[in-house]
């Protein structure tokens, strides 16, 4: 059962081979803009890798630039099987390369598919991924003077800028953790003592935060310590405070921004993964229909093209017979080379 | 006495012609890079709009914009032309049209050089208005409750800290000026009354800066408040103390940024004004030489091209003749009525 048959009379063989040829173009620069934007993926997630705790994210613009980058090759190909493919002393040459290039392709295009669904998929991983990895950071704030921790204090203080955010959740987390190095503390004083000793750890806890929390459309010059305190400050209740600092936590400034940015991404690759299957599809009608005509003297004859010889579940099958049967030829072929001493063996029936 | 006499022949013309059409059409796209680099320069001012004085500087990209739109069409009559310069039929009615064009090309190419000058000579201008200002700035800073003057707070915190200063020269100028709101001030506290006390005007000065001063670089956590007062912070010296804020003042940071800008874009123009003057010396070399030929029954002569038929002084005051005429015509005329009449 042929499937999907069509009949391609000369005429519109040419137009499917020029229409296609113009195709192939316009998908090559769309595989290249997938490239492109895989790349440029990649480098955003690259640059905020120090408060991410995996690099599980990392596949989909990984595959956004495998498939671009194939996507260029496949389509440079199409573009010459058309090229060739009205001319018919050419394109017999094409014969034994398009069937395993179809199976490649297809594979590489539902690659396509498949890294718009981990986009989404991948959320929660990227999420707590970044909650492992800014409470590391805000841990590590106050270890300016240890090596390998020395930068972490102006990630952290340059990402709070710059996405507009405080903390891992909210600003809430300064709160929990000692942000402030014992070498800026004079252990002489009251007030450090007494709250070293308020906790079992001994670590000196307040309720400040960074300057990098603050938020400049604030009407009033930022406060930044003692902000449970009402009576610290003049005309200041924190209850109802809400432009001091940012209210965003950090995790979900990223995420948010991520996911922006794969949602943007997400509509350029479907239209490039639709867009290669039009010409794969365009690809395999003007390889059966020219198939046709091969070997005839008239080559202006209709002709008849189709997707897949018989159905689906038979060609799987045929494919399936086919890769079994290169895996035992190879494997005879060591059996023969390595055991000689069996042939006698075998011609002894024969003789009894 | 002829300028830039050259001998053409036939075949030379007809290569003159075709690479003069594609270098005019090269010669476009520089004045389209033009005039997209004067909107993005003009884009750049604007958006510091509000820490500038004047907006005298405001001179470069506008001549920019205006000499990369006159080039687009420069260069595509420039292509139009060499055309038909080699079809003896078509070019004849380009004749009246091309000493105009030759006047008005070399007007506008002159006005691009003269902007990559301007770019250099207005530095100083500019950073007056920058003083100026940021000087303002700084002081309606704590003005966010008056209308008109409630943005300044945010521009000038947003501006320190994008370009990692603080203050106009150094941060040192915020303590000169009140910067916290008397609202947000407790009068009944002894502290703000010494202050207040301590000064003529009344204003709370205070030694301390805006968190948005705050070098995130620092190893220590911001000290903001009390910077010259040793004691006040544990294991402290203001004199060596480096990184805690930013050193450089925003009005070097912001005439370093936009002098980095325009001699990025004037490296560019100038490049594009080399090319277009390629294509005006080229298109009148074109010209003249196939005004020698035109009449002619063999058009595949050899013929003569110059730059100019006389020399530059002569040239220059047939050119402006016209123009000083038809400014002089008004002038002249009412008192000759007036003699002939008196006459009759």
């Amino acid at each position: 059962m042929v499937l999907l048959k069509m009949k391609f009379p000369f005429q519109k063989r040419v137009r499917l081979a020029q229409g296609l040829w113009l195709l192939s173009w316009v998908a090559m620069f769309s595989g290249a803009i997938t490239f492109a934007m895989g790349v440029f993926l990649k480098t955003e997630l690259h640059r905020r890798s120090e408060v991410m705790h995996s690099m599980d994210i990392h596949i989909v613009p990984n595959l956004l630039m495998a498939v671009g980058l194939a996507s260029v090759g496949i389509n440079i190909c199409a573009g010459k099987v058309c090229q060739d493919s009205l001319d018919p002393s050419r394109f017999p040459r094409w014969k034994t390369f398009l069937p395993p290039f179809f199976c490649f392709s297809v594979f590489l295009t539902s690659l396509l598919l498949v890294a718009m669904i981990l986009s989404f998929a991948l959320q929660p991983s990227l999420e707590e991924s970044l909650k492992i990895g800014l409470k590391n950071g805000i841990s590590f704030y106050k270890d300016t003077d240890t090596p390998g921790r020395c930068f972490q204090k102006e990630t952290i203080d340059r990402l709070q800028i710059e996405f507009q955010c405080c903390g891992n959740t909210n600003y809430r987390d300064w709160f929990e953790v000692q942000w402030i190095s014992n070498r800026y503390l004079d252990f002489t004083s009251k007030e450090v003592k007494d709250r070293v000793r308020s906790n079992v750890d001994g670590r000196y806890l307040l309720d400040g935060v960074p300057f990098s929390c603050c938020n400049p459309a604030s009407p009033r010059p930022c406060i930044q310590y003692s902000l449970r305190d009402n009576s610290v400050h003049y005309n200041y209740e924190y209850q109802t405070e809400e432009l001091n600092l940012y209210s965003r936590g950090c995790r979900q400034a990223l995420v948010s921004y991520y996911m922006g940015l794969m949602n943007t991404i997400g509509p350029c690759v479907l239209f490039d993964f639709l867009l290669q299957m039009a010409i794969l599809v365009s690809l395999r009608y003007l390889q059966t229909a020219m198939e046709g005509v091969i070997g005839q003297e008239n080559v202006e004859i209709e002709t008849e093209g189709y997707i897949l010889e018989k159905g689906v579940k038979e060609t799987l099958l045929e494919t399936k017979e086919k890769v079994k049967r290169l895996l035992q030829l190879a494997q005879v072929g060591d059996a023969s080379s390595t055991t000689p001493g069996t042939q006698p063996e075998e011609e002894k029936p024969a003789t009894a | 006495m002829v300028v830039g006499k050259m001998k053409l022949t036939f075949q030379k013309r007809v290569k003159l012609a075709q690479y003069l059409w594609m270098l005019s059409w090269f010669a476009t796209l520089g004045g389209a890079v033009t005039f997209t680099l004067g909107c993005f320069l003009k884009t750049e001012l604007r958006r510091r709009g509000e820490v500038m004085d004047n907006t005298d500087i405001h001179c470069v990209p506008n001549t920019l914009m205006i000499v990369g739109l006159a080039s687009m069409g420069i260069n595509y009559f420039a292509s139009r032309i060499c055309q038909d310069a080699l079809d003896p039929g078509r070019f004849p009615r380009w004749k009246t049209f091309l000493k105009p064009f030759f006047g008005c090309s070399v007007f506008f190419t002159t006005l691009m050089l003269i902007s990559v000058i301007l770019s250099y000579a207005m530095k100083g201008s500019l950073e007056t208005s920058l003083k100026i200002g940021l000087k303002n700035g700084i002081r309606f800073y704590k003005d966010t409750d008056t209308p008109g003057r409630c943005f300044q707070k945010q521009t000038i915190d947003r501006l320190q800290m994008e370009f990692q200063c603080c203050g106009n020269s150094n941060y040192r100028d915020w303590f000169e000026v009140q910067w916290i709101s008397n609202r947000y001030l407790d009068f009944s506290s002894k502290e703000v009354k010494d202050r207040i006390k301590s000064n003529v005007d009344g204003r709370y000065l205070i030694d301390g800066v805006p968190f948005s001063c705050c070098n995130p670089s620092s190893p220590r956590p911001c000290i903001q408040y009390r910077i010259t007062n040793n004691t006040a912070h544990y294991n402290y010296e203001h004199q060596t103390e480096e990184l805690n804020l930013f050193i450089r003042g925003c009005r070097e940071a912001l005439v370093y940024y936009y002098m980095g800008l325009m001699n990025t874009i004037g490296a560019v123009v100038l490049s594009v004004f080399l090319l277009q003057c390629s294509v005006l010396a080229s298109v009148r070399l074109l010209q003249t030489s196939m005004e020698a030929v035109a009449g002619q029954e063999n058009v595949e002569v050899d013929s003569e091209g110059y730059l100019l038929e006389k020399g530059v002084k002569e040239t220059f005051m047939e050119y402006v003749d016209p123009v000083l005429k038809l400014l002089w015509m008004n002038q002249v005329t009412p008192p000759e009525a007036k003699a002939e009449a008196g006459a009759s």
